[in-house]
């Protein structure tokens, strides 16, 4: 089972990128189970939500406690939530960022994972540059499948599209192309 | 169709499928995408033949699903916590007067102090309305109960709720198979009343019945649930002859043969305990699971034979009866008459406070040890306890006791009061 947990804002779709990344997931033959923290939601408070993938049926409901891989939305959470509580020694990190790991004082973190296990990406400005909204869950997504490999791009993009019609689809998925082909690069 | 949606799109897209000819419900989370979903879908014709009524509150909500019931016509509503609370009064009614409402419960607390997640005590609130009610491990069984639960109230003529986990469940994206019109079709015919109001043969019902007939009419009442203890498989057993899959019944025994311990635990949270057991039997520990999914009526018998070689019984339940411990096991002790086994309370997961895998194996290693006490609150935070009845003692304005724990936590966060010391005035 690979377990991921992303951290956000509310209103940045930290809920809607761990359901978009489980229907991925579900279009490539797995069993996947996305829910967020459990809350009241508030624009701007600090939420997670949860993705579990794997190739049987996913019984458990407890939180994800030592979580394969983070996303982290929003760096400025790093002084009110410990979001890398739990994280696996051979787990993965994005960042949506568009400083380096020293800048964001995460060194500690990111040299402990294994090389190629971290991204730091302006997922925010790929954004912006697309949809001409600051929403980066796509993008991170797009980063994640080209970090991971846990699932393709082109399941992330269909995934993308279904959830969202027409032109917004369109720019959402190639934010998340555009952050994929960074992830891999990078 | 196998497809990756919320448990509360699923819901709203069975209970359509089921035809239901008014839906009434006031607006609650976490039952809220349930009747959203059903109003965009009676807007937008999926779902015909059906009137979409606003209501005021939960009270209306219910009292609107009598009249459309008593009408003649499927009625469905949807509340959580303190919704249902409001609704009280209506609830007992439906059941009284006999009418096969379906009502979704998104399992939630009730404040004080405020609490919006998950827990059963609104469900064990009003366990004894005269509802069946079944409880959903998971969002396919969520989703399936629905359709089983018109087919048991309306043979029946009793109210039926179906019981679902508040966020884990109706807010979780997981695998469902979603079924077709033709098959709830040819499942679920459509809706015969026992009893209509017509103004053509006008009769009243709801008629006041003083001592020489009520408990002759709460007799009947108590009779329907103990007929629903052979409606109910029944239904479960033609339910996988149509749909291929099993859901519903009334308990669900995992690996309980030559088990020692048992766990017993309505709802989501046998997921989790069932890949506990696995991980325990993989030690050897003989350890098994029993997820009760009807309530009410509660299987006394199928009960007494699925325990009757355990050990000792720990219930996991995720409500508490103050003063006693909890509902759950004081029910289970009864189906236990005769058997020499404890069974033993474990209060778990109020107000959201997950139950994790680890919580669990510990809840298991203690029960094998002897070390469980007759009721254990799981992973209390016994400093924090221990320290506001500190606080109390000698004091006389203690303030407000949740607040004062908040405080206790967030020391940063709060800002603290003085409160006075006994002969200090």
């Amino acid at each position: 089972m690979f377990e991921i947990r992303l951290h956000g804002r509310g209103g940045q779709g930290v809920v809607t990128a761990a359901e978009m990344l489980s229907v991925a997931a579900f279009d490539e033959g797995r069993h996947a189970q996305a829910f967020p923290s459990f809350g009241s939601e508030r624009m701007g408070a600090p939420v997670a939500s949860f993705c579990r993938i794997a190739d049987r049926p996913i019984r458990l409901r407890e939180p994800i406690v030592d979580p394969d891989a983070l996303i982290i939305q929003d760096p400025t959470l790093f002084h009110s939530v410990d979001v890398f509580a739990g994280v696996k020694p051979d787990g993965y990190l994005i960042v949506n960022t568009t400083k380096t790991p020293a800048e964001l004082g995460i060194t500690a973190i990111t040299d402990a994972l294994p090389p190629g296990h971290w991204r730091c990406l302006p997922a925010s400005e790929i954004a912006q540059r697309h949809i001409g909204r600051p929403l980066p869950n796509a993008a991170l997504l797009g980063a994640f499948a080209a970090v991971t490999g846990v699932v393709s791009l082109a399941s992330v993009l269909k995934a993308i599209r279904a959830r969202f019609a027409g032109r917004v689809g369109e720019a959402n998925a190639a934010a998340a192309q555009d952050a994929f082909a960074l992830g891999e690069t990078v | 169709m196998l497809r990756q949606i919320e448990g509360s799109q699923a819901m709203a897209e069975a209970i359509a499928l089921c035809r239901p000819q008014v839906v009434c419900a006031y607006p609650i989370t976490p039952q809220t995408h349930i009747v959203e979903g059903l109003g965009a879908m009676v807007k937008d014709g999926r779902l015909a033949d059906c009137d979409y009524i606003n209501v005021e509150s939960e009270f209306g909500a219910m009292s609107v699903a009598i009249g459309a019931s008593a009408g003649g016509v499927r009625a469905y509503t949807a509340t959580a916590s303190q919704g249902l609370l409001f609704m009280a009064e209506a609830v007992y009614n439906a059941a009284g007067l006999g009418l096969p409402i379906v009502m979704t419960l998104g399992n939630r607390a009730i404040g004080a102090p405020i609490n919006i997640w998950n827990d059963h005590s609104d469900a064990m609130a009003l366990k004894d309305a005269g509802w069946i009610q079944l409880f959903a491990e998971t969002n396919q069984e969520a989703a399936d109960l629905h359709i089983q639960a018109f087919r048991i109230a309306e043979e029946l003529s009793c109210p039926a709720m179906v019981c679902v986990d508040g966020f884990i469940l109706t807010h979780a994206f997981e695998q469902i198979d979603t079924p077709t019109q033709a098959q709830v079709d040819a499942f679920l015919p459509p809706f015969d009343p026992v009893q209509v109001l017509d103004p053509a043969n006008p009769y009243s019902i709801g008629a006041m019945v003083g001592p020489e007939a009520f408990t002759e009419v709460k007799y009947l009442g108590h009779q329907k649930q103990i007929d629903a203890l052979d409606v109910i498989p029944r239904v479960a057993a033609e339910f996988r002859e149509v749909f291929g899959r099993d859901a519903g019944g009334l308990i669900r025994p995992y690996r309980t043969d030559d088990a020692e311990t048992i766990l017993v635990a309505l709802g989501s949270v046998n997921g989790t305990i069932k890949d506990v057991v696995d991980a325990e039997r993989e030690k050897g520990t003989r350890v098994g699971a029993i997820s009760i999914s009807s309530f009410r009526p509660f299987p006394l018998a199928e009960l007494q034979s699925a325990l009757s070689g355990a050990s000792r019984v720990v219930c996991i339940e995720k409500s508490l009866a103050p003063g006693l411990g909890g509902a759950l096991a004081s029910n289970v002790r009864m189906a236990m008459r005769g058997l020499s086994a404890p069974v033993l309370t474990v209060i778990a997961g109020l107000g959201g406070r997950p139950i994790t895998r680890a919580g669990i194996a510990r809840v298991i290693a203690a029960a094998g040890e002897g070390a469980l006490d007759d009721v254990t609150f799981l992973d209390l935070n016994r400093a924090a306890v221990e320290g506001q009845m500190m606080r109390a003692a000698g004091l006389t304005d203690t303030g407000p006791i949740a607040e004062n724990l908040l405080k206790a936590l967030n020391p940063g966060l709060v800002r603290r009061m003085t409160p006075k010391r006994r002969g200090m005035e």
